[in-house]
């Protein structure tokens, strides 16, 4: 099923998302990867603000390449979620909703998600040019000395996502796995 | 005795550096095409539908596949009858990857120390390897690694007694693993044989080498196109989301190794399979 969703990504909008879905995703997201979560949630263990409002916030596991002249930005496919697992908990536990990447998640990420309401939608993995036309701003907001990973705010228009685990921790990888291999029998 | 100056190397280099990650290969282009007329789900036929979108758009706008645009892994094959002059060849290499992921847009993904880590801001060092060959030409081979699917890989020091049905199920045990993480449809490469550096050596050069080819002995040929069948009733599918192309290509590369071993190693890659080749 193909929605239309615009951020920010509320708790009643993400009770309606659904493993298997198809998503067009519209608004403002965050771009973060393996050292702005460490930053990120080394901050947050010191007490202190993040650099952005995380209150129903939607991260992209993203490090794009620079931006050619004249362009918002480089090419900017998903990199592997599993290593923000670490972080993930920690980040929904203070109002991060949305995550977006790729690749499989720890059952206590899963956990988290359930608990918070938090949805994990997948990108295209490798997809990177394709990924970067939906993408219509970027904003440098914090850890600019990170470069390629350093916390950007996107503005995205129609960006395709697939959800692949809900808030009830229904899984894509489980389920689109189990019922191609049950009609091939 | 040929004289080549370093410089060239470094031109070449920062070519190729660009090339290879703007252009994907013709074989694993028409790999993916292939597979994609042959998926028969909605999800599986779409994923394949944007990953050939977007390898068009890079083609057209000269823009990375990928924003993972790798470690440069560059292998020289140098002729015998070559004198390098103009400086050290490791800092001529490494200064056309500087060159070629500055002024390509190409992301700087390597970290100056593994453990206390810190961007060195410039892609480099390339990671370098030279083999001394018969002649008077280098042939310049980059190959940008991307680590989603480097951090599947796996090698396993087996005891002979394993025999083909261990290498066997270690393929599909490590291709199970990464399941949805490496970006599948995925290319497989696996190295038999000789040390342990040398295993894991050969299962990175099975990559370099065309998806539509084969290993020369009939033996390891067959045991190649058996792999990918095996590989692609797994189920996984396009990023892992269930269909029948789990990966678009296996090679094998294999030596000669000690007669209390069996080395193997999986180095697998993504649907972005890069690299470019150019003789000076």
């Amino acid at each position: 099923m193909e929605k239309r969703i615009t951020l920010p990504l509320t708790e009643e909008i993400a009770k309606t998302l659904k493993a298997g879905d198809r998503v067009l995703l519209t608004g403002i997201i965050y771009t973060s990867r393996d050292a702005g979560h460490k930053r990120m949630c080394e901050a947050l263990a010191r007490g202190e603000e993040l650099p952005i409002d995380p209150m129903n916030a939607t991260i992209y596991y993203v490090g794009p390449t620079p931006a050619k002249p004249g362009t918002v930005i480089g090419s900017a496919g998903p990199t592997t979620s599993g290593r923000m697992d670490a972080y993930a908990p920690t980040m929904m536990s203070v109002g991060a909703r949305g995550m977006i990447g790729k690749g499989a998640r720890l059952p206590e990420v899963v956990e988290a998600m359930k608990k918070y309401t938090g949805v994990y939608f997948g990108a295209i993995g490798g997809a990177g040019a394709l990924l970067a036309k939906c993408i219509k701003s970027a904003k440098l907001i914090a850890y600019e000395d990170l470069g390629a990973e350093a916390l950007r705010e996107l503005y995205v228009e129609d960006m395709p996502l697939m959800v692949i685990i809900d808030s009830e921790g229904n899984n894509l990888y489980e389920l689109g796995r189990e019922e191609y291999l049950a009609a091939k029998k | 005795m040929r004289e080549i100056n370093v410089q060239t190397i470094t031109d070449v280099v920062e070519k190729l550096c660009i090339e290879a990650n703007c252009h994907l290969p013709g074989d694993v282009k028409c790999a993916i095409k292939n597979c994609r007329a042959c998926e028969d789900g909605k999800i599986a036929q779409g994923i394949l539908d944007d990953i050939i979108e977007n390898f068009e758009i890079a083609d057209n706008e000269n823009v990375p596949i990928c924003q993972d645009t790798g470690m440069a892994c560059v292998f020289l094959e140098i002729g015998q009858d070559v004198h390098l002059v103009g400086g050290n060849l490791a800092e001529a290499v490494d200064e056309g990857v500087r060159r070629g992921y500055t002024n390509g847009y190409l992301r700087k993904s390597v970290v100056a120390d593994p453990v206390r880590r810190g961007n060195t801001g410039d892609n480099t060092p390339a990671m370098l390897y030279t083999e001394i060959v018969p002649g008077d030409k280098i042939k310049v081979t980059i190959g940008p690694k991307g680590f989603g699917s480097e951090n599947m890989s796996q090698i396993r020091m087996f005891k002979p007694s394993a025999g083909l049905q261990g290498i066997k199920d270690f393929i599909i045990e490590a291709v199970e693993t990464a399941g949805p993480n490496p970006c599948p449809p995925i290319v497989v490469g696996v190295g038999i044989g000789g040390t342990f550096d040398k295993a894991a050596l050969l299962a990175k050069k099975a990559l370099m080498r065309p998806i539509d080819s084969e290993h020369p002995d009939p033996f390891y040929a067959d045991l190649e196109k058996e792999m990918l069948e095996k590989i692609n009733e797994l189920g996984i599918g396009p990023q892992g989301f269930g269909g029948k192309t789990t990966a678009i290509g296996l090679n094998i590369e294999t030596l000669p190794t000690h007669i209390a071993g069996m080395p193997c190693a999986i180095n697998i890659n993504c649907h972005v399979t890069r690299h470019k080749s150019e003789v000076i």
